[in-house]
């Protein structure tokens, strides 16, 4: 007994009637086996949520099962969109447009449309990946800007700042009252260049940022330089809190839960942190302050997570049933109510806190860049990303920074001709 | 006749040598099974490039190869590793060996401290990074110093030397150099006590009655006999300082800018962040030879020492 | 007191100084671990002082049982146990012969050894769990264990090989004369002899298993598998961070390697306090 329990046996082969889930959402974990039990009760079928954490870790099982043809028969993707399609054609992930549009769409028009545009190829896209629905979202998230009503009121401060200029004064007043203004997770590089983006995106409007993907418009354009000038404004300000550069934006979170700052920015899960942490904190939610209020900002946001289903799988058709189940109305609810997030079906939405419910005022603002018909680069990308890095700290002008962005991306674009 | 029974002395000989490979068949075995088959896919998986889930791997040659070798950043960041390695050999290197020097006598506490020394390595990464950062922080509430450092800067009547330790291009690196080694000491620690306490005691008894002072007998009877475990944890020290990453991850995330980048961060970033195996790979097989090259100079270098 | 004992005793009281401060900077993180694992979630960032207020034992309690600790207590010490030992037989054997026996190939198998431990293979992850995989290795308590032995294995040939050196060869010839074969040499001479090495490459090698997460998440799939720092990545969510919660498991984990460590570090003083005399008259008894 003790030399099979010391060497162990291979596991037991999966019966028929076992759907194997294979997530990283740490958080969710106890929903979703509360979940996984009702769906036994009710049809019988079991389902195995198995929770692989932290997240790099768990792309790399995803990586590793991948090649040696082992995934599981729900999964999620937590890459960009290229990675998304080397998935897809490669055989792994199921095309499940026929389920959405089935019974006219019912399926397809429960749920919000961003949630699906994220797991959506359109004609033409550029990844040459036949037109489709590849993932089921499970819930919706956007990304904001919160104050501390309560920081706030203390510095004289009782509305929220209509403009860039606005935001910055009052990050003096706020120092002059030993509050340090804002705070967010630059040491991850997402976080960096999601905040860039909103920038760019309100400065030159979507077209000009995919023609500079599409190499027709450098890096060193006056509009780019101002969006580069936006870091250099906040680093020379005193407003952004001390060492944000190497913060993991987890730590950002509890900062602002913790009271440090007036202003973060993050996204629609922080209210989960914040309830754990400080359930009295008097927070709002805004809207990032535009630079030029001419034009809408726009926020990042969609599919909070997606699901996948395996193309091999056995147990294909049950897999899709399952997740049809999970993202049905009461299910939303409950997975909503218990872990704090948004819900990604349309009609699930009464039952969210007040905090959310300012955060899902938002989803109409949202894009992302996995619906966009061009992404950069990833290495232009990384540049980028640590090049603002340099702004705010001060190392870099606007101007350096653009030179050397600029430099990358026309020896990538040679690369690829 | 003579030359049958030299003939047959030899063959008996050579049949008592291959015996003796089975003292290492077991190793050997596994090492095979688990590590040169891997490696041998992370060499040929440089010459190609491909992006981790493809069906399809592009062959590109040593292209890889020839990118790496004007790729600055890269470089940059074995300068960095080598800059932590640098002060684990000295910093951390001589407290080790102090210490162990100290607790090798006969002193009070020994045990105690012995213990001690030993309680960074345990530590598991999250504890260190957690309470490092704590340590560090530069951040401030209503006026006050949030990190303990900081802190005990103002309190102290120092508060010009408040710093973004790391935030500040300037002491990022040193500063996670000075943890990384506080964490490592204890290695060195160990391996030295276990060095020195197999020094027969008896030529120091020698050595003291031949009237050498405590300085000479240090050099001339400790020292030799070390040399062989200073070695080992000479390498050691490189080996491990040149791969540490998780401590930086920890401390500050994805980096400050390009300056606490090291071969590992960029390892992960061009297999995770740009999906490059390939190059990744690249990046792993010259990080090897390098280290390999550094080893073989240093074997050389004690092999002359003990001439 | 004359001045060489003034002198004396600044000499102790400097050195005794410098050693407590390197004391105060160790045990300050295992103390701080212990003091957060006794506040809750509300106190811990608020309270500053070194001593909570009140005590909060119950995070242990919650670590232990939300975080199903006895099993995966039970894995880390199945893994950590079988691993060490199998470390200390192989590389051992591996050691002695490379020290102390001559065969074709010597150099270049001793070479190849240490020539991995020089390249690093964070990335040569899922290689081998595609290959263990195909050995149906995968999600299996040997699997595991087998890539751990691995792991250790060259820098343990490399310590032992260091220490074989070292030993005096006149106690190998006498056993040889007595008529020890090869391997009982290895077991009643060149063994106990290495004591001080062996207790480094078990601690070594305990603390790399005890301390392990990303390759027994990438090859372990069954939760009945998991080892001690899985338990552990479930405190620590993608956002929210259970602090105390956490410590307390941390310092539950911490404790048996701890308790190693004692024990090995007994064994690495006790190697040669009287010298080589001691070991022939033992021999003498056995052979």
């Amino acid at each position: 007994m003790a030399v099979v329990g010391i060497t162990g046996c291979a596991r037991n082969p999966q019966t028929d009637n076992t759907l194997v889930v294979w997530h990283w959402m740490t958080d969710r974990e106890p929903a979703f086996e509360v979940l996984a039990a009702r769906y036994e009760r009710a049809t019988g079928i079991k389902v195995r949520f198995e929770l692989y954490a932290p997240s790099d870790v768990y792309s790399q099982k995803i990586v590793a099962a991948a090649q040696a043809r082992t995934l599981p028969d729900i999964y999620g993707i937590l890459d960009k969109k290229k990675i998304f399609a080397a998935f897809i054609d490669s055989g792994f992930v199921a095309d499940l447009t026929d389920y959405f549009k089935a019974d006219e769409g019912r399926w397809g028009k429960s749920l919000f449309p961003k949630a699906l545009a994220v797991n959506r190829f359109e004609k033409g896209n550029s990844f040459n990946v036949p037109p489709g629905i590849y993932g089921v979202p499970i819930d919706v998230t956007n990304i904001q800007m919160v104050y501390n009503k309560k920081l706030l009121a203390h510095a004289g401060i009782f509305e929220v700042p209509r403009d860039f200029d606005e935001f910055l004064e009052m990050g003096k007043i706020l120092n002059i009252h030993g509050i340090t203004g804002f705070v967010t997770g630059w040491g991850e590089r997402w976080m960096v260049e999601c905040f860039a983006s909103n920038y760019a995106f309100n400065i030159m409007g979507q077209d000009k940022v995919m023609a500079t993907y599409r190499g027709e418009i450098p890096y060193t354009d006056g509009d780019w330089i101002k969006v580069f000038n936006v870091f250099q404004r906040l680093g020379k300000s005193g407003i952004l809190f001390e060492g944000i550069v190497t913060k993991a934006n987890k730590y950002a979170e509890q900062d602002f839960a913790l009271e440090r700052a007036a202003f973060a920015f993050n996204g629609s899960w922080c209210v989960n942190v914040y309830h754990d942490m400080n359930p009295d904190l008097a927070y709002g939610v805004m809207l990032p302050p535009p630079v030029n209020r001419a034009r809408p900002m726009r926020i990042w946001g969609g599919a909070g997570s997606s699901f996948h289903v395996n193309a091999r799988s056995p147990r294909k058709d049950k897999a899709i049933a399952f997740l049809q189940w999970l993202t049905a109305r009461e299910q939303q609810v409950y997975l909503s109510e218990a872990t704090n997030n948004l819900p990604a079906n349309r009609n699930a939405g009464a039952s969210v806190t007040p905090a959310l419910t300012q955060f899902a005022e938002g989803m109409d603002h949202t894009t992302h860049p996995t619906v966009w018909p061009y992404n950069e680069d990833a290495l232009v990308t990384e540049v980028f990303d640590k090049a603002i890095q340099a702004i705010v700290i001060g190392e870099k002008t606007p101007d350096e920074a653009a030179r050397e962005i600029q430099a990358v991306k026309e020896r990538r674009m040679k690369k690829k001709r | 006749m003579e030359s049958l029974t030299l003939k047959k002395v030899a063959f008996s000989d050579f049949k008592d040598k291959c015996g003796n490979l089975f003292f290492i068949v077991p190793a050997v075995a596994i090492f095979a099974v688990f590590y040169i088959y891997p490696f041998y896919k992370i060499f040929n998986l440089s010459l190609h490039e491909w992006d981790g889930i493809s069906l399809i791997q592009t062959f590109v040659g040593f292209r890889n190869f020839r990118e790496l070798a004007v790729d600055k950043i890269w470089w940059s960041s074995m300068g960095h590793a080598a800059y932590i390695t640098f002060i684990a050999l000295t910093f951390q290197n001589a407290l080790a060996f102090a210490l162990a020097v100290a607790c090798d006598r006969e002193i009070r506490m020994k045990r105690f401290y012995q213990v001690v020394f030993f309680i960074p390595p345990i530590l598991s990464e999250i504890v260190v990074g957690l309470i490092w950062r704590w340590i560090l922080d530069a951040g401030t509430q209503g006026g006050q110093q949030l990190g303990l450092l900081n802190h005990f800067l103002v309190t102290a009547g120092l508060p010009h030397l408040v710093n973004d330790w790391l935030s500040d291009p300037n002491t990022a690196l040193t500063t996670i150099a000075i943890v990384h080694s506080w964490k490592g000491f204890g290695w060195g620690f160990v391996i030295f006590l276990a060095g020195l306490q197999t020094i027969d005691r008896e030529l120091y008894e020698a050595a003291r009655v031949d009237g050498a002072g405590p300085w000479s007998i240090f050099k001339n009877v400790t020292i030799p006999m070390m040399v062989p475990v200073i070695l080992v944890v000479v390498i050691l020290t490189i080996l491990g300082s040149m791969q540490v990453f998780i401590l930086i991850l920890s401390m500050v995330s994805q980096g400050l800018v390009y300056h606490t980048e090291v071969p590992v961060t960029r390892i992960l970033s061009a297999m995770l962040e740009s999906n490059r195996f390939g190059y990744a790979c690249a990046m792993g097989v010259t990080f090897g030879v390098v280290l390999i090259a550094v080893s073989f100079i240093m074997k050389t270098l004690s092999d002359r020492f003990k001439q | 007191m004359n001045g060489y004992q003034i002198k004396n005793n600044f000499k102790a009281a400097g050195i005794h100084g410098f050693l407590l401060l390197v004391t105060a900077t160790c045990l300050f993180p295992l103390f701080w671990m212990v003091r957060s694992s006794l506040m809750t979630q509300a106190t811990i960032f608020t309270d500053q002082s070194f001593f909570p207020g009140q005590m909060h034992i119950g995070n242990y309690a919650a670590a232990w049982m939300d975080g199903n600790f006895g099993m995966y207590f039970l894995n880390s010490i199945i893994y950590t146990v079988c691993v060490v030992g199998g470390i200390v037989l192989i590389a051992s054997l591996a050691a002695f012969a490379f020290s102390r026996l001559e065969f074709p190939g010597k150099n270049f198998f001793f070479y190849m050894f240490v020539a991995a431990m020089m390249i690093p293979l964070p990335g040569g992850f899922v290689p081998l769990v595609v290959l263990m995989n195909k050995l149906r290795l995968v999600n299996t308590r040997i699997g595991y264990i087998l890539c751990m032995i691995n792991v250790g294995l060259s820098l343990s040939i490399l310590i032992l090989k260091t220490f074989f050196d070292k030993m005096p060869r006149d106690l190998e010839d006498a056993a040889r004369i007595d008529g020890c074969t090869k391997l009982g040499i290895w077991w009643h001479v060149a063994l106990p002899l290495a004591r001080p090495a062996i207790a480094v490459i078990v601690i070594f090698n305990a603390l790399n298993v005890w301390n392990e997460y990303i390759l027994a998440t990438l090859l372990l799939n069954d939760r009945s598998l998991m080892p001690l720092q899985r338990g552990l990545m479930v405190f620590q969510g993608a956002h929210s961070v259970d602090y105390p919660v956490l410590m307390a498991g941390l310092t539950i984990a911490a404790v048996p390697i701890i308790l190693v460590y004692l024990v090995m570090q007994k064994q690495i003083i006790k190697g040669f306090s009287s010298g080589a005399g001691e070991n022939i008259i033992f021999l003498g008894k056995r052979v």
